[in-house]
């Protein structure tokens, strides 16, 4: 008789209400494959964890929400958000797909410059800029939001002393019926903040008001908050024609529609829960159709979409390295990555699955990182199969801010690939290495050298 | 270690423990264990016979059976001798 | 002429303490004049009493929780439904709707299970957090309730009001407070399990009196019996009821259902003051778990349901027995453990 497969011997309590097993399978399926690339050969050819990046899935996501807006309003301009992920390769997906930069740093700024972004198609945004950044962005004729009256003044002065009359817009912030309310960035829109802005902007002459600009939160569940931000972004535009006789030229929604990633503590999953992007779409161009636009003065629609454009194109690939039992009986499995490469696990529960074959028996087990850190926990409960030291799982859903936020911390961060449209592999970022990271250091003289005894 | 004798295994892997009333699912690995236990098999007496039948090396059995008795004793399943 | 046997899934099989109204629809489906039966359960765990019950149920299949996802449920209906071949379904815990409403076209139409649920706008509009708003929309008198994030928001509301006000989590829980210590005594007690926002809503004063009923989705209303709780357990469940003479409850029904066109069966909890007026507590998008009443006062409203959506023609019922009752009663089942056993482990009895 042949010999069967192995896996760890397991025995469950059937305790009552807990999640029974039955149809459950598909949710710990074995993922072996990403784009038709192996998981075994990827992890063997650049090391295990791995961020690995769907150009497909990519493309795919920009082509389906630029067709859902356009379908719903003629003009139409996305900005690729710098910050939800910068490396140069996934931005210049994003650009060759006819997406503008949108960025909220000056080192992001450059990033988009060195991509080869023109000026005027990067969006300066967010409530730190120097005066050196604001000169440079005059410079490039780049759009500039203005999150606060200091920058406001002080950008005005700038373009006096520059003798140039800078594009700007400004950030609103406005109940939608949302809490928490976002009202930290930008100008009040109800408590006449966003007025007094315009009137000062508009009075002094010496700054062209080009747009404006409002992100009402993030991982926004509920569209309709979104048509009432558009209703009162088109009402200030009006109201800003019809004072002054001046024609905003676009209205930038900002970003904030939600990926099918689930967040802890929510009762059903995220891909069931969470709204199709034609329904943001739908209440944003119906609100902005409606307002009462002449046809020739319709604002153009910026959107600054980052997590649902990019989330289900990145995958985390990673290794078990060991199993142990708590001493409240709980299974734990220690994984060779961490909440220091998967920050967003500290608000999501990311689905994880395992890349080889199992029997359909589960064990409820905890999820740890390899850090020397208490809080580095990647599930606090999740049913696998039994997994080895050595087996492999695929976490799902980590395309947005995993990369940008991770940090290097005990562990150097690892490699980045793109799987190409014809399912070729390239490394867009290679693993950090000790150099890398000593690159900045100096060592003082008399600290040099030392003796143990 | 030997597991306690009212224990009742049935082939679809339900295990069930008359004295206190709890039951449980094992897989079939388990089950194979629980039935060589039953049998008052010697640790490795049941390590060959599991051996025998499955793909796997010495080492990783050794740990998984341990943390496998560990959980039978957690769950009060033995007779502690 | 013979008549059609039905293939007829149902969840909700917990006849419990605090009951799940399965086994109450079962019962109506099969007192059914117009067609025969076979009862499929879907069941959530292994001690749902309905399981057991062979005499109500010919077999049952574990469904996974609702937290498992649609695509999981699908699969394993999918599964169930390539042995049964199942012809109707009938959810029942407000847990699962929103799964079975996303699906309902794709069970429809891949394996051809119908179902009559409400729309998933009428599913969410009808959420205590919005009802204030959907009673002045649908011309139905709502307590003035507000929803609250923080401690500081209560004075303000609990003001205008008047004490005491109910302190309400936002899918379950209610608590009276008669005072702003109370309030946030029960602000803080609630939100912590069932997070925000929480609702402060006006106290009215009166008799709870409920509604069981169906609307066709064109806006009439095809039944309703109103039924008063005569006790209620610790758990705040009917213990006995009985069915009320009340043209105005019926005349309120009646414009909800052609205001809101409410598709699928419903319970509307109200409280009826001194003064004869009645206030919407709460909309229930499912059969209640005392709906077989509807069956002993003349209405078999499980029937109706279920040839709505076969696309018999459906007569709206105008009378009930008033004065008709139930009391309900609790009931230990031997049970074999093979059977525990076999639901436990291959998830099929």
């Amino acid at each position: 008789m042949a010999k069967k497969i192995y896996e760890r011997p397991i025995i469950r309590p059937l305790n009552t209400g807990m999640m029974n097993k039955f149809g459950t399978r598909t949710e710990y399926l074995p993922v072996t494959h990403i784009d038709g690339v192996s998981v075994k050969s990827l992890i063997k050819q650049y090391g295990s964890p791995l961020f690995v990046f769907s150009e497909r899935q990519m493309r795919e996501n920009i082509r389906f929400a630029k067709r859902t807006f356009e379908t719903r309003y003629p003009k139409v301009q996305f900005a690729w958000s710098y910050k939800t992920n910068y490396l140069n390769a996934i931005c210049n997906v994003y650009h060759q797909e006819g997406s503008w930069a949108e960025v909220v740093s000056r080192f992001e700024y450059d990033k988009a410059i060195n991509n080869g972004v023109p000026g005027d198609k990067i969006i300066f945004n967010g409530p730190d800029k120097t005066d050196e950044d604001l000169r440079v962005a005059i410079k490039n004729n780049s759009p500039i939001h203005i999150d606060h009256l200091d920058e406001l003044y002080r950008l005005t002065d700038i373009a006096t002393e520059m003798k140039v009359k800078p594009r700007v817009a400004i950030r609103v912030n406005m109940d939608t019926g949302i809490y928490p309310m976002w009202d930290r960035f930008g100008f009040n829109y109800e408590t006449g903040q966003a007025w007094d802005a315009i009137n000062k902007i508009l009075a002094s002459g010496k700054l062209d008001l080009v747009g404006l600009h409002t992100h009402i939160g993030t991982y926004m569940l509920t569209p309709s908050a979104y048509g009432v931000a558009a209703a009162k972004m088109a009402d200030l535009a009006l109201g800003i024609k019809n004072k002054y006789d001046t024609v905003i030229q676009y209205i930038d929604m900002g970003g904030g529609f939600a990926s099918q990633n689930t967040l802890k503590g929510s009762f059903l999953k995220g891909s069931d829960i969470v709204p199709p992007i034609s329904e943001y779409a739908e209440v944003i161009c119906t609100a902005l159709l409606n307002a009462g636009f002449k046809n020739t003065e319709l604002p153009t629609l910026y959107l600054e979409t980052g997590r649902a454009l990019i989330d289900n194109a990145g995958f985390l690939l990673g290794s078990v390295i060991a199993n142990k039992r708590l001493s409240d009986g709980r299974k734990a499995t220690i994984l060779d990555f961490g909440v220091n490469i998967l920050f967003t696990s500290f608000w999501y529960d990311h689905k994880i699955s395992p890349a080889q074959e199992f029997g359909m028996h589960t064990e409820d087990t905890v999820l740890y990182g390899p850090l020397c850190m208490n809080i580095d926990v990647i599930r606090e409960n999740i049913s696998l199969p039994p997994l080895n030291a050595g087996d492999q799982v695929v976490v799902h859903h980590t395309g947005a801010y995993t990369v940008t936020q991770s940090m290097q911390f005990i562990a150097l961060r690892p490699a980045v690939v793109m799987i190409d449209l014809m399912g070729k592999p390239h490394v867009i970022k290679k693993k950090e290495s000790l150099k890398d990271l000593e690159k900045n250091e100096e060592m003082p003289e008399f600290l040099k050298q030392f003796k143990l005894v | 270690m030997r597991i306690k004798k009212n224990i009742a295994v049935s082939d679809t892997g339900f295990l069930f423990n008359p004295s206190t009333g709890d039951s449980y699912s094992v897989n079939p690995i388990g089950m194979d264990i629980v039935q060589l236990m039953k049998l008052n098999k010697e640790n490795d007496e049941i390590k060959k016979a599991i051996m025998n039948d499955y793909f796997c090396d010495d080492a990783t059995f050794e740990k998984d059976f341990y943390d496998f008795t560990m959980v039978l004793r957690n769950y009060k399943l033995l007779d502690d001798e | 002429m013979s008549k059609p046997k039905y293939t007829i899934a149902v969840t909700g099989l917990n006849a419990i303490d605090s009951p799940g109204p399965g086994l109450a629809i079962i019962r109506g489906l099969r007192d059914a004049k117009s067609f025969d039966v076979r009862i499929i359960g879907l069941s959530y765990e292994a001690l749902e009493p309905g399981i057991y019950l062979h005499e109500y149920v010919d077999k049952t299949y574990q469904i996974p929780f609702p937290t498992a996802g649609q695509e999981v449920l699908f699969e394993r209906l999918t599964y169930i439904n390539e042995q049964e071949n199942i012809d109707f379904l009938y959810p029942n815990f407000d847990a699962e709707l929103y799964n079975f409403i996303k699906l309902q076209k794709q069970l429809e139409n891949v394996l051809n299970i119908k179902m009559v649920l409400p729309t998933l706008d009428q599913f969410e509009e009808r959420h205590k957090i919005n009802l204030y708003e959907y009673g002045l929309k649908h011309g139905i008198d709502v307590p003035k309730a507000q929803p609250v994030y923080n401690t500081f928001e209560i004075p303000a509301i609990a003001n205008q009001y008047g004490y005491p006000v109910v302190v309400k989590g936002k899918f379950y829980d209610a608590k009276v407070a008669y005072n702003m210590e109370q309030a946030s005594q029960h602000f803080n007690k609630i939100s912590a399990q069932w997070g925000l926002p929480i609702l402060i809503q006006a106290f009215v004063r009166g008799s709870e009196v409920n509604v069981c009923g169906i609307g066709d989705g064109n806006g009439n209303l095809l039944g309703a019996v109103p039924m008063r709780k005569l006790y209620i357990t610790d758990k705040g469940k009917a213990w006995a009821g009985i069915t009320l003479d009340n043209e105005k409850l019926l005349e309120i029904t009646k414009n909800m259902v052609e205001s809101t066109k409410w598709k699928g069966p419903f319970e509307m909890e109200f409280v009826k003051t001194v003064e004869e007026d009645y206030y919407l507590l709460e909309i229930n998008p499912r059969f209640p778990a005392w709906c077989y009443l509807t069956v002993g006062a003349g209405q078999n409203q499980m029937e109706v349901l279920v040839n709505l959506a076969m696309g018999k023609k459906v007569k709206p019922f105008t009378e009930y027995k008033i004065g008709t009752m139930f009391i309900r009663y609790s009931n230990d089942l031997i049970v074999d453990i093979n059977e525990f056993e076999k639901i436990s482990t291959v998830g099929e009895l």
